[in-house]
């Protein structure tokens, strides 16, 4: 009731309001009133109705006590507040209001996910905090910043204009896809999934393929989270330990999950406007298609990688190609495409790289690129999974030490500057490392960016590009392309 | 209706050839135009080099310390702006994607907290 009703109630009095503060703290304080009441007189017939119209009283209340202390602000948002009661009617285009202001471009994409999470799944600012893995006053600031850059740079509470939806359109859904990934592949921590965010993001696509039923690239989003959400049960063994696509039980893959995402992807299809959720949609959905991995149809799936390479060109769906090519036509045809300097930063290369170079039997290379992508994972689940691979290579452990590699050169401790090194195989390049703790922080990232690696490609770099806005969006969106990695 | 401040960060002591420069003032002119037109223009204007300014600091019980140069030191400063009105930040965003576009530069839209002009 609470996640349902909360977006909702928000939606609907941020439009009575005009203020996303007074709003949610109205729709708190109406909750808080409904937990002690419920109980005790028994729920109101209609429960979203009592929560919209307390919620209103309980703001206008708020507004006069303001206006009272010769508050000019309240005297003017009191009499700009309608008279009729807010309906419960059609709130859906509300929330879907409320969607666009939270993904503006204008804003930072961590804060869009955190206040989409924050005003229209309802989470808390704790909630939030430790589900990106930052401390909650760092999350609460930026919170409370980007309702008041809404709030002073007015940022619009609408639908826009037909010319400008589809690129917003496509912020929202991005919003959502990073939602997910948060959920999906945790960066840190003993757990592989945090679902509850898996479950949000779900809830919020379905929210967006209701309100805007004719935009296929959120079906093919929806299609994607549905897909890839259903191979969850059989992801983790009963250890929590990791398990790749080919050795899942696909018996246990979520059957109601598979068949709603295949039929939304057959919808696609019908439609015949390709975009880059609609293909790796149905990427998933030739996936799901076959009862064992040796059926896979990996013709096919190369065909879908090379559409989704024409249109959304980009080293990651390279990569995720060159896996599917590996199926056709042998690791070393795949190897030979693994070309790509970009993505020595980034963990899941080194991975498929290994594994290709296992499959070709080239054992020492193999070893060493395990070592990389060990290098690159604090997630104990992926750890432990890739020490497991080094160790059936017929070695007792990883060369280095399982840490992120960090640099103590002679020139670099010297000049105390020892950072981690951006290079994936820092340990071998100490040349390029030591240019990088000479180099200022933070300036090119662009090359990260544009190459989409998570950590800068270039010799004398940056710092890791996760720091940077726009790449955040990136690597997260790498990250959940690693699910078609087989990660 | 809110004011915006968008300003033009130009790299210093870079003088585009005439060849290139032209076609993009008159561009400019004509958006100056259109703003006019859409009632969203306030104030627009051009600035000289960031070597031609000078800081004013206060100084404790003395007269202020004056220096010579731009207050920060950067590679870029800005070169102009235009004080425009709209309804809100999509509004402003419209014409600072304009000024953008015209001059190949980036610029940044700031919200008025007040303004004394209407």
């Amino acid at each position: 009731m609470f996640r349902k009703e909360y977006g909702r109630a928000v939606a609907v009095l941020t439009r009575v309001f005009r203020d996303l503060d007074l709003a949610e703290d109205a729709v708190q304080e109406a909750f808080a009133i409904a937990v002690q009441r419920w109980p005790v007189d028994g729920p109101p017939p209609s429960p979203a109705g009592w929560i919209l119209t307390t919620a209103r009283n309980r703001g206008i209340d708020r507004l006069r006590r303001e206006a009272a202390r010769q508050d000019k602000h309240a005297q003017a948002a009191l009499l700009a507040v309608p008279d009729e009661q807010p309906e419960e009617g059609p709130v859906e285009d509300e929330r879907l209001r409320l969607l666009f202001t939270c993904c503006h471009p204008a804003l930072a994409p961590q804060a869009q996910v955190a206040l989409t999470l924050r005003l229209l799944g309802g989470l808390s600012t704790t909630e939030i905090a430790r589900a990106f893995l930052v401390p909650e006053a760092t999350m609460a600031q930026r919170l409370v910043r980007a309702k008041s850059k809404i709030r002073h740079a007015r940022i619009p509470y609408r639908v826009p204009e037909e010319a400008d939806l589809p690129e917003r359109l496509a912020g929202v859904l991005a919003v959502i896809y990073l939602v997910f990934n948060a959920g999906y592949v945790a960066t840190a921590g003993d757990r592989l999934v945090r679902e509850d965010l898996c479950l949000e993001a779900i809830r919020l696509a379905r929210l967006v393929c209701r309100l805007m039923p004719d935009e296929p690239e959120a079906q093919g989003l929806l299609a994607l989270l549905l897909l890839t959400q259903s191979r969850r049960p059989a992801r983790t063994a009963a250890d929590g330990s990791l398990v790749l696509l080919p050795d899942q039980d696909r018996g246990r893959w979520d059957r109601e999950l598979v068949a709603e995402g295949q039929e939304l992807v057959r919808a696609c299809l019908r439609r015949n406007t390709p975009g880059p959720y609609q293909l790796q949609a149905a990427i998933a959905a030739v996936h799901s298609d076959v009862r064992t991995s040796e059926e896979t149809d990996w013709r096919q799936i190369v065909a879908l990688y090379d559409a989704l390479l024409a249109m959304a060109p980009s080293p990651v769906v390279a990569l995720n190609r060159a896996v599917a090519v590996a199926e056709v036509a042998g690791p070393e045809a795949a190897l030979a495409l693994l070309d790509d300097r970009a993505l020595l930063g980034y963990q899941p290369f080194h991975g498929v790289r290994a594994d290709l170079l296992r499959r070709a039997g080239r054992s020492a290379e193999a070893r060493a690129a395990y070592e990389a992508a060990l290098a690159l994972t604090d997630n104990a689940v992926e750890r432990a999974f890739l020490l497991g691979r080094l160790s059936e290579l017929g070695r007792e452990g990883p060369l280095i030490k399982p840490s992120r590699p960090r640099l103590r050169t002679a020139r670099g401790a010297q000049k105390g500057k020892v950072r981690p090194c951006p290079r994936s195989d820092g340990w071998t390049r100490r040349a390029s490392c030591v240019r990088r703790s000479r180099a200022s922080p933070g300036t090119s990232c662009r090359g990260a960016r544009r190459t989409g690696a998570r950590r800068c490609p270039a010799p004398h770099g940056c710092r890791p590009a996760r720091r940077s806005c726009r790449s955040g969006r990136a690597r997260s969106a790498h990250r959940s392309e690693r699910r078609e990695l087989q990660w | 209706m809110t004011q915006y401040l968008i300003s033009l960060y130009q790299p210093d002591g870079v003088v585009p050839p005439p060849e290139f420069l032209e076609p993009v003032m008159q561009k400019l002119g004509g958006l100056q135009e259109e703003m006019t037109s859409a009632g969203a223009w306030v104030f627009s204007g051009g600035l000289h080099q960031p070597d031609t300014a000078t800081v004013v600091r206060p100084q404790e019980g003395g007269a202020a310390l004056l220096t010579d140069g731009p207050y920060v030191e950067a590679k870029e400063h800005v070169g102009g702006f235009w004080v425009v009105r709209a309804d809100d930040l999509d509004g402003g965003l419209r014409w600072a994607r304009k000024v953008s576009d015209i001059t190949g530069l980036p610029v940044e839209i700031r919200p008025f907290a007040f303004s004394t002009l209407p």
